[in-house]
């Protein structure tokens, strides 16, 4: 198979997808407790609709938006509210929750509309309804879908990317989505492709998955306009730069998007969610998540509810095995570990990976060595080693110059480091430093 | 000046001893990523000591028990000396990392075998304590401590420094403190005496090729450097860069000369397999807390390395100019990496930043 990739840095950490990659995908109960966060994307946080004890319906907008990088948030059972107040958020910080007490029958909101012919429909008409589903980027990024949908004019955008490439490891949600749900997400292309009246839709596939790249190139052929790339297995291929890099050739600049490319890159899983939005009017009530790790008693491919907290998707995945070392939302590579499971599942949670104490293998940080690994590793070409340093000795002047911005946190450098150093964390911290003095 | 500000600590357990917790309930909280590749310091170093046998055996073997004599007394000082200063300043013991086991068995090879005990001593404190230590340990050290201190002992004490045993196959005791020169050193002598290369004519690129030749205990076989030399590029332990621009201006060097004199200047054979080129080029110069980062770097530093060794060896006056160009070429490491940068994705060579 010919395989298409970026041509600088990546590192090749162990895949680790057995553990769920065969699994198809299962409904997880719905929670009596849902804990549904106001602020699930990146932009400004919503307005709570309700207020303790309003009566919900599944699918009934809780969340106004706020601005127009911001997305509306929805209830995703029926029930009661018994608060609207800060709770813990798997990002961090606590952040302004409503939390739902399910009555237990999932009674739906009334009003939604199922549309037969959504390609006849104008690219206002669709991207008004992605904007009401609530839509975001589910890859992690959580970036408002509808705004990336709306480049300046004098940006014309002649392709859309659709990211299946799931390199992180362990991570299986969006491989097992392709497989069971391939339809939704060739409609969500094909929408997307309507609202911003592209004629080339690109979907690329990480080569550990021949049987996901088989169903599209196989689907894909009576669609002209759709191409199959198979991607070369390698961390990071679906960090959105690198993917536009191994597919089309084109670098986005730095400090810009990839609209300055002519390119709009959405993850499957969006994609599919942005099909049910716009041909049952679905809003964004669930995703796909990857439950798995060595600590996970069975692990799963689960379909979850928003809001579901941590502690009710272990617990039917069978528990933690052994003594839990770690919890993170998300992959090994990206993810943010926890410090409690009472976290919700939000639109962004693409797993929840589980590891033992024996699994984590703590050292402590040690002096760089020089050794030049991380540069090696880099797939934007920054220097990691150094800017460590200048975040270690507080020299933030030196930061910008040598383009720590450009930044994408993938890990790839401290995944490699012998001497163990918290590269990312280091950088991350300039990274924050930086812009704070641009403020 | 910018103010200075703590930095958060990550990837140590956050444990509230106080709160009980549920076995439920994760314990670390660290940023991301949370899998390392596994390889660390003391991965690397193991690796090198790994490389460096194949060269010890022959040394062994054609310097006899003085070989082992010289590197037991180096690298078991090394170690102590590290253990014993860092002791004595209160600061981390971290023999555990093997770099000082690694400096003290460079050190060995650097050393003649009949080197005496007091001077493989001097030389294991002069590299750990002043070359290592005193810059701040591994990682701050600006020059390869091992060939620092042997640089030291040679201008300190010449004698002693430049008494080559004769080489003799598996522990021959017949000819004992029968001191012979080096290639380089004949090479030298005979430019000096004859004006040409009439005392080296004995010798065939073989010899040195194998190690059957006086010199330094360790640097005496290229063929047994360069499997080792192999073997840590296979390992990805260090790259091809800086031992083949290093080997690669030799060559191009000695050939261009030797052409156009051939009676002046040895034959690129030769200079490839004498001396402590080899070793230098695979052991020494990809140290890799003083060589530069970035590939291009390492091929700056690499040549660089070359053209000061040929330009000792042909005009300067010690026969060998390895460690000296090394250890220049350390000195220029911070410059080169000042220069040359990675071309950050998404830019244009030599562009700054955005403002």
């Amino acid at each position: 198979m010919k395989t298409w990739t970026f041509p600088a840095g990546g590192i090749h950490p162990p895949e680790e997808k057995h553990y769920t990659e065969h699994k198809a995908i299962e409904d997880a109960p719905l929670p009596r407790r849902a804990v549904v966060p106001l602020q699930q994307h990146i932009g400004a946080p919503c307005i709570p609709l309700v207020k303790v004890k309003d009566q919900v319906l599944t699918g009934q907008r809780i969340g106004e938006p706020k601005g127009f990088v911001s997305a509306p948030v929805h209830a995703t059972i029926s029930g009661t509210v018994t608060a609207v107040t800060e709770m813990p958020h798997p990002l961090g910080r606590e952040v302004l929750s409503v939390v739902i007490e399910s009555d237990g029958e999932d009674r739906w909101v009334k009003g939604i509309t199922e549309t037969e012919d959504f390609l006849s429909l104008s690219p206002d008409l669709l991207k008004a309804r992605i904007f009401e589903a609530g839509i975001v980027g589910m890859g992690g990024a959580t970036f408002p879908t509808h705004v990336k949908l709306s480049p300046p004019k004098e940006k014309p955008i002649d392709t859309v990317i659709l990211n299946g490439v799931e390199c992180e490891p362990f991570l299986t949600a969006d491989h097992r989505l392709m497989l069971e749900h391939p339809a939704e997400i060739l409609g969500g292309l094909q929408i997307l492709m309507a609202v911003l009246g592209v004629k080339k839709g690109i979907i690329g596939i990480e080569a550990n998955k021949p049987d996901a790249i088989d169903k599209f190139e196989k689907m894909a052929s009576s669609h002209e306009a759709i191409t199959v790339y198979p991607l070369k297995v390698k961390y990071p291929q679906g960090a959105e730069k690198q993917l536009i890099k191994a597919v089309l050739r084109r670098e986005v600049p730095s400090g810009g998007l990839p609209m300055d490319v002519g390119v709009v890159v959405h993850n499957v899983g969006t994609s599919a969610a942005i099909y049910k939005a716009v041909r049952f009017g679905a809003p964004m009530i669930e995703r796909i998540t990857t439950v798995t790790g060595p600590g996970i008693s069975n692990p799963k491919n689960l379909r979850v509810r928003i809001g579901t907290p941590f502690s009710d998707i272990i617990t039917f995945c069978g528990g933690i095995k052994g003594k839990a070392g770690k919890i993170i939302a998300g992959g090994p590579m990206m993810g943010v570990s926890q410090y409690t499971l009472d976290v919700p599942v939000i639109k962004g949670t693409s797993g929840i990976l589980v590891f033992r104490e024996e699994d984590l293998g703590l050292a402590d940080s040690n002096p760089c060595i020089r050794c030049g690994k991380c540069l090696e590793a880099c797939p934007i070409r920054i220097n990691p080693s150094l800017l460590g340093i200048y975040v270690e000795a507080g020299v933030m002047g030196e930061l910008k110059v040598h383009h720590v911005l450009d930044c994408i946190e993938c890990g790839s450098c401290a995944y490699i480091c012998p001497a163990r150093r918290p590269l990312v964390h280091l950088l991350r911290y300039g990274k924050a430093e930086v812009l704070a003095k641009k403020k | 000046m910018e103010e200075k500000k703590p930095i958060p600590k990550t990837d140590k357990p956050e444990k509230d001893e106080k709160k009980p917790q549920a076995s439920a309930e994760p314990m670390v909280l660290s940023s991301s990523p949370h899998i390392t590749s596994g390889e660390t310091i003391q991965y690397l170093m193991t690796q090198v000591t790994l490389a460096l046998i194949p060269g010890l055996l022959v040394g062994i073997y054609f310097f006899g028990l003085d070989a082992l004599r010289v590197l037991t007394i180096t690298t078991a000082s090394a170690v102590g000396f590290e253990a014993l200063y860092q002791r004595i300043m209160k600061k981390k013991i971290t023999v555990y990392d093997r770099s000082a086991a690694v400096t003290g068995i460079l050190l060995a090879m650097n050393l003649p075998s009949g080197a005496p005990w007091w001077l493989c001593m001097i030389g294991s404190a002069l590299a750990i304590v002043i070359c290592k230590q005193l810059y701040g340990g591994l990682g701050y050290n600006p020059f390869n401590p091992a060939l620092a201190a042997r640089v030291f002992l040679l201008i300190s004490w010449p004698v002693q420094m430049t008494s080559w045993p004769v080489p003799h196959p598996f522990f021959v005791h017949a000819v004992d403190a029968v001191t012979s020169a080096t290639p380089l050193g004949r090479m030298k002598d005979s430019l000096l005496m004859h004006g040409d290369l009439s005392g080296i004519a004995d010798i065939q690129w073989i010899d040195p090729f194998l190690g059957y030749v006086g010199g330094s205990l360790g640097e005496i076989s290229a063929l047994a450097l360069i499997l080792g030399g192999i073997y840590l590029i296979a390992r990805r332990v260090i790259t091809w860069h800086i031992p083949a621009s290093f080997l690669g201006t030799v060559a191009v060097m000695a050939s261009i000369f030797h052409e156009i004199a051939p009676e002046r200047y040895a034959s690129p054979l030769f200079h490839l397999f004498t001396g402590g080129l080899i070793l230098g080029a695979f052991f020494m110069a990809t140290d890799l807390v003083t060589s530069p980062v970035t590939r291009l770097g390492m091929v700056i530093f690499g040549t660089g390395c070359g053209l000061i060794t040929m330009v000792i060896r042909y005009w300067g006056g010690y026969p060998e100019g390895v460690s000296f160009a090394i250890l220049l070429m350390n000195a220029a490491t911070p410059l080169i990496d000042r220069w040359v940068k990675p071309k950050t994705f998404g830019t244009v060579r030599g562009k700054k930043a955005r403002e």
